[in-house]
Parts: C-alpha cells; sequence; structure tokens
C-alpha cells in the first residue's frame, strides 16, 4: 500500500502537493543535494541548460557548478568519472541524455561499475538516470527500454517509477543506496502523469512493488509506462467485462519484489506480465519463469507476456503505434487471460 | 567567356560555381521547408537544420567522385543533395513514408542508399565514423580508389569512436575524410567547454595525418581542402582531418530556443552566411547574374513544391509492416 493510502485510511491529514512526474525527480535530486554534500549531478546540457527535458533547471544557480557539472560530450567518461568519484566516497547522479546513449558507456557499466563491490570490496553508490521510452516518434535510437541488458548483468540495482510519488521516493533512495542503481524514468510520464506526493520526506525501499489495483481474477505485473495501460485496462475489464484485475506496479526490478508477485498469483492464477520493452530476452521472461517455478499449482491458465515487438522502434506513426503496447492491447491479452 | 573555364584566381569553373550556388540554395531552402512543415505538425519527430553549414555540406561533396563513400551527420543535408539525393527521397524520409529509403522505420537523413554510396548516421554520435573507415577499408582490400567522407560535430568528436576510428585509419592508412564541424555549441554546450586546445585540428597531430582548420563558411576554403583531401587519401596516403569553423545559426532542433546562445555571436557570423557569401561572389564576378539568381530562386522553389507534393500524397506505411525485415532472406 502507498503511504498516501496508508495515511488517509489512518485518518491523519498529510499535506500533499499534486505534482508532475518529472517535478517528484527533481524534487528528490533537489532534496538530496540539500542533504548530503556528496551527492553532485554530472551529465551532458544539465547545468546552465537545466537538462535536455529539465529536470535539473535552476540546480545550477542553487548548487554551483562543482555540483552541476556539465560535461564533454563523452558518455564513456561520465559514467567512468561517476564510477571512479562514487568508489572513493562521494555520490555522484550521472544523467545519460536519451537511455538510449547509455550504449556508449556500455563497457564503463557493465565492467567496472557492476562488478566493482564483488571484485574490490568497495561499495559504488552512484545513480544514472536514463530517460527512456518510446511513444514519442524518436524512432530506433531515442526511444530504448534497455533495462533487460542492464538487469543480466548482476550488480546493479533497477528502478522504473510510473507515478510522481515512487519517482521521488525512489530517486531519494537510490542516492542513499550503496550500489550502482539505475534509474529509468519514463520521458513520456514526464509532463502526462500527475500526483499527490507529500510534502514531508519519505523514502521507498528498493526491492519494494506497490498493488496499484487490487483485483481477483488476473494479476497484471508490469513497471513503467505500461501501470497505467494497466489500469486503464482494467477499468474496462470490470465496467464491460465484470473481471476483477489487480495491477501490480513492480517499482524496482533489481531486486524484484517476488514476494508480491507471488501472492498476487496466488490470489488470481491468472497472470499477465507485460513492458514497453520488446518481448525476447525481456524481464517479463525471468518473472514468467518465476512464477511457474513458485506458483505452478495456482495457476488457471498458462502465463500471457505482452511486449513490444522483436524489433528496432520504427519512426513512422503507423509502425510505432503497432510495435508499441497499448490499452487496448493489454485489453485483449486480459479478455483472453479471462475466458480460461 | 565560355561556363566551362575557370577564370583567373579561380578554384572552378563558372559553371561549377553555379552548381554549387544552386545546392546551397537548395539546403537553405529544403530546411526552411522543413521548419515549416514542422510548425504545421507535419513532422512527427525532431526537426533539425545546418543553417550556417551550407557551403560545409555542399562544397565537401563536391569534391567526391560517384563512387566515393559518404557518411553524412545531422546537419549536412546538403551532402546527400550533391551526392544525388532526390529532394523527393529525402522529403518522403523526413515524413516517414512508407514509399522513403528507409520504409519509413526511420527518419530524416537516416537512410542508406547504397547505389549513391551515402550511408545516412544512427543518432548516437560518433558511431559512424568506424563504419567510414569500414568502407574505406573495403575500398582499399578491393583497389577501388573510392575515399570515405564524413563528419562529426565539436561535442561529438569527443565520443571513444572518433578516436577509435581515427587510430585504426591512420595506422592502415585507409582513404578516410574526417570532418569536424566546429558550429561552437554542442545542444546547449559551448564549445570551450568541449575542447582545451587550440584547434580541433591540432588533434591530427596525434595520429600522425594531416590536419586542418578552415573557415567553414567559405565554399573555396571547404572546397580546396577538401579536394586534396581527397587527392591524398585515393593516393593511398590515408586519412585527413578537417574542422571547419561555422556556426549553428539555429537552435540545436526546431523545439530549442536556443536562449543560451550569446546574440551577439549570431550578429556576427550572419554576417558570413554561406549563401549570402557565395552569392555575393559570384554576381561581383559576373558568373551569375541577377535574372540567373532569380531563375535558380524560381528553380529551387518548384523542385522543393513537388517534393513536398509527393511526399504529402504520399502514404504512410502498412501498420504491419512494422514487424517485418529484422533478417535478410
Ligand atoms: C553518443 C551520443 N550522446 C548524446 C547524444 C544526444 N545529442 C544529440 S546531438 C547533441 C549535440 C551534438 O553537438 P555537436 O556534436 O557539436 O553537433 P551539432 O549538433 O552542433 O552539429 C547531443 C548531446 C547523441 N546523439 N549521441
Ligand atoms: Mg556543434
Amino acid at each position: 500500500m502507498q503511504l498516501s493510502a496508508f495515511m488517509r485510511n489512518n485518518f491523519f491529514t498529510e499535506i500533499m502537493a499534486t505534482i508532475t512526474y518529472i517535478e517528484a525527480i527533481s524534487k528528490g535530486l533537489w532534496e538530496e543535494m540539500e542533504r548530503d554534500s556528496s551527492v553532485f549531478l554530472i551529465g551532458e546540457d544539465i547545468g546552465v541548460f537545466g537538462g535536455a527535458f529539465k529536470v535539473t533547471k535552476g540546480f545550477l544557480k542553487h548548487f554551483g557548478e562543482e555540483r552541476v557539472i556539465d560535461t564533454v560530450l563523452a558518455e564513456t567518461a561520465i559514467i567512468g568519472a561517476a564510477t571512479g568519484a562514487a568508489v572513493v566516497g562521494m555520490r555522484p547522479v550521472a544523467e545519460i541524455q536519451f537511455s538510449d546513449f547509455v550504449t556508449t558507456a556500455f563497457s564503463q557499466l557493465v565492467n567496472n561499475t557492476a562488478s566493482i563491490h564483488y571484485r574490490w570490496h568497495l561499495s559504488c553508490p552512484m545513480v544514472v538516470r536514463l530517460p527512456s521510452g518510446a511513444g514519442i516518434h524518436g524512432g530506433p535510437f531515442h526511444s530504448r527500454n534497455p533495462e533487460a541488458w542492464f538487469f543480466h548483468q548482476p550488480g546493479f540495482k533497477i528502478v522504473a517509477p510510473s507515478t510522481p510519488y515512487d519517482a521521488k521516493g525512489l530517486i531519494k533512495a537510490a542516492i542513499r543506496d550503496n550500489n550502482p542503481v539505475l534509474y529509468f524514468e519514463h520521458k513520456r510520464l514526464y509532463r502526462h502523469i500527475k500526483g499527490e506526493v507529500p510534502e514531508t520526506e519519505y523514502l521507498i525501499e528498493i526491492g519494494k512493488g506497490d498493488i496499484k489495483r487490487e483485483g481477483n481474477d488476473i494479476s497484471v505485473i508490469t513497471y513503467g509506462s505500461m501501470v497505467h495501460m494497466a489500469l486503464e485496462a482494467a477499468e474496462v475489464l470490470r465496467s464491460e467485462h465484470g473481471v476483477s484485475v489487480e495491477v501490480v506496479d513492480l517499482r524496482s526490478l533489481m531486486p524484484l519484489d517476488t514476494e508480491l508477485i507471488f501472492s498476487s498469483v496466488r490470489k488470481t492464477g491468472k497472470v499477465l506480465v507485460a513492458h514497453e520493452d520488446n518481448i525476447t530476452g525481456g524481464i517479463g521472461g525471468e518473472i514468467s519463469a518465476l512464477i511457474s517455478q513458485h506458483c505452478f499449482e495456482y495457476l488457471d491458465a498458462p502465463i500471457q507476456r505482452l511486449g513490444s515487438l522483436d524489433t528496432p522502434t520504427p519512426y513512422s506513426p503507423p509502425l510505432e503505434e503497432f510495435f508499441l503496447p497499448n490499452t487496448k492491447k493489454v485489453v485483449a491479452a486480459l479478455i483472453e487471460l479471462a475466458k480460461y | 567567356m565560355a561556363k566551362d573555364q575557370k577564370r583567373k584566381n579561380n578554384l572552378l569553373t563558372d559553371e561549377q560555381y553555379l552548381q554549387l550556388y544552386y545546392f546551397m540554395k537548395l539546403t537553405r531552402e529544403y530546411e526552411e521547408s522543413i521548419l515549416k512543415l514542422y510548425r504545421q505538425g507535419k513532422i512527427v519527430g525532431g526537426a533539425y537544420t545546418g543553417n550556417g553549414n551550407e557551403a560545409t555540406a555542399v562544397g565537401s561533396v563536391f569534391a567526391l567522385e560517384k563512387h566515393d563513400y559518404l557518411f553524412p551527420m545531422h546537419r549536412d543535408m546538403g551532402s546527400h543533395l550533391v551526392k544525388g539525393q532526390s529532394l523527393r527521397n529525402l522529403m518522403l524520409q523526413h515524413l516517414g513514408r512508407g514509399n522513403s529509403l528507409s520504409k519509413g522505420r526511420d527518419g530524416t537523413g537516416h537512410y542508406a542508399d547504397p547505389l549513391l554510396r551515402i550511408y545516412g548516421n544512427i543518432s548516437h554520435l560518433g558511431a559512424m565514423i568506424p563504419m567510414a573507415a569500414g568502407t574505406a577499408l573495403a575500398s582499399k582490400l578491393r583497389k577501388e580508389k573510392s575515399v570515405s567522407l564524413t563528419f562529426i560535430g565539436d561535442g561529438g568528436s569527443n565520443v571513444g569512436d572518433v578516436h577509435e576510428s581515427l587510430a585504426m585509419a591512420s595506422v592502415m592508412k585507409l582513404p578516410l575524410i574526417l570532418i569536424i564541424e566546429n558550429n561552437q555549441f554542442a545542444y546547449s554546450t559551448p564549445v570551450q567547454k568541449q575542447k582545451a586546445m587550440e584547434k580541433y585540428s591540432d588533434r591530427a597531430q596525434g595520429y600522425g595525418i594531416p590536419g586542418f582548420t578552415i573557415d567553414g563558411t567559405d565554399i573555396d576554403a571547404v572546397y580546396s581542402t577538401c579536394k586534396e583531401a581527397v587527392d591524398r587519401a585515393r593516393r593511398g596516403e590515408g586519412p585527413t582531418l578537417i574542422e571547419s569553423v561555422t556556426m549553428r545559426m539555429h537552435g540545436h532542433s526546431a523545439h530549442d530556443g536556443a536562449e543560451y546562445v550569446p546574440k551577439q555571436l549570431l550578429e556576427e557570423w550572419k554576417k558570413k552566411d554561406p549563401v549570402e557569401r557565395i552569392e555575393k561572389k559570384l554576381l561581383s564576378e559576373n558568373i551569375l547574374s541577377h535574372t540567373q539568381k532569380e531563375e535558380i530562386g524560381k528553380k529551387v522553389m518548384a523542385e522543393l513544391e513537388d517534393a513536398i507534393q509527393f511526399a504529402i500524397e504520399s502514404p504512410y506505411p502498412p501498420a504491419e509492416d512494422a514487424a517485418l525485415g529484422v533478417y535478410a532472406e
């Protein structure tokens, strides 16, 4: 249960502000920078310009050039420098302008960053912010959801919030974590999604999912942008088909909240695993395997998966629409599951 | 005097200068029309222009032969045109149509046209230079005498791929020409924050290859330097690094107001507008008459009109095509 719901149920009057997803990320970063002087930001166009998406607008003026660092255009250097600084006790937050460009720093991340604690017994407390996702006509190189590559590489914690509340709580937790945390923020959610966020401080534990809608008949296990499609689809299933759908928002991809996943599946007996990333080799495959291994006797239907096509992200609007999952596709998959 | 003769003190014939002028004008107007289409909501992704870069994009490729390889970047629309690409094909790309060279799978200059030996960029800066070295390598292995020409920005020049490919190309003496388009900014970041040395061409020394810094708004400087580099590459003497100094006269892309660019800088560079420069030169040397100037202007607009009309009337690809084509037969 979310803190906000907890507060309401317990008759506390918590002061809440309604903010956008992008504002939530900014606020979280700001608070952590105020709190801990070892936190600094490093990336391309993040200072004077405030970032390509304006997440760090106003930060340079307040925190100064030494903590809001505009770098040369070189992702390997950004990630490598963040890793080096983290190893000696700083808490860098690196921004990759579009998550697509993290590939340029792939070697640093998967070879150096991810394995430092295992090899050196040193912590590497850094965050990499990765604006990701399609649906903005960005074509093959501005639309990626590259989380699965890093999911496969032991050593990272990975989060992918879907709401302002989660976005803020998770960026703060990510900064305080003693491991490299990859923070996937969905570009399409930035200004489209608003939500209530408490004025007082809170953190969200990495590794804990959240039930975004309770239901009894089918579980949708998902994260990021698809949480919103799942919620819309759940409403369609209720009103038009009388089917009760539970929406499990993973929030953290590494570690996965297997307890929450399993308890939901044991309750409903039917599962749709959905993500915007393409299906083959996606995180949904691992989740499906875990469910079939641990909840086999509870399942009333084969586990279903939904994701993008196994192709690069196409540019032309009809192609991109066909390529991506959407609410209609979630509804169709849920109707199929309901038939079992 | 005959059009196919060079005047004293001129590098090229009158006819050639008129061609250069036409291509630069066409590039300018093409990109203006892209901006217009963007504002009308007809371009679905971003819209980039190379305003200020026309002499570099056009003059460099003018030094190439048909069988040479071209790897353009996002501000080099003119290079596509000089290499023989049709306006219709470019417009189809920009509008994501099904009959575009990428079949709608990617936009802008992101396509390949093997017949024209044009290989469009991916967005990842620096990523095309190793490939350009690869076509140069193939040319060398097959004794084709084709050279490869590519570009990178002042910002993109810092990506590791650039160093790796220059290291390889210089050691292997590959026929590669790399133009660093120093247009003073990389998105919002001024060039002073991208380099600590004086000139980008200073980097050539580190590879033991020739490096030049030129005024990238001066068509003669661009053409002659590139021609020398191309000839050198063709002779088997290896790569050349050319820094072309220009100004990005527009925002990073159509959505960017570029408030971070000092007005004064724009005003200074406005005086060196490459299209105006060549126009002035040709008019003052009587290579171009005022009537011709108008005719070329009209021709350019008519050709653009045709391409826009053709592209807008062309259909999007069928949605299901998205699933096809990942693998070759
Ligand atoms: C590897 C990589 N990192 C980041 C980006 C995002 N990006 C696109 S263009 C750009 C600025 C490029 O500046 P420059 O190389 O000087 O070329 P210009 O646009 O000025 O011609 C940035 C940061 C990218 N495309 N590729
Ligand atoms: Mg530049």
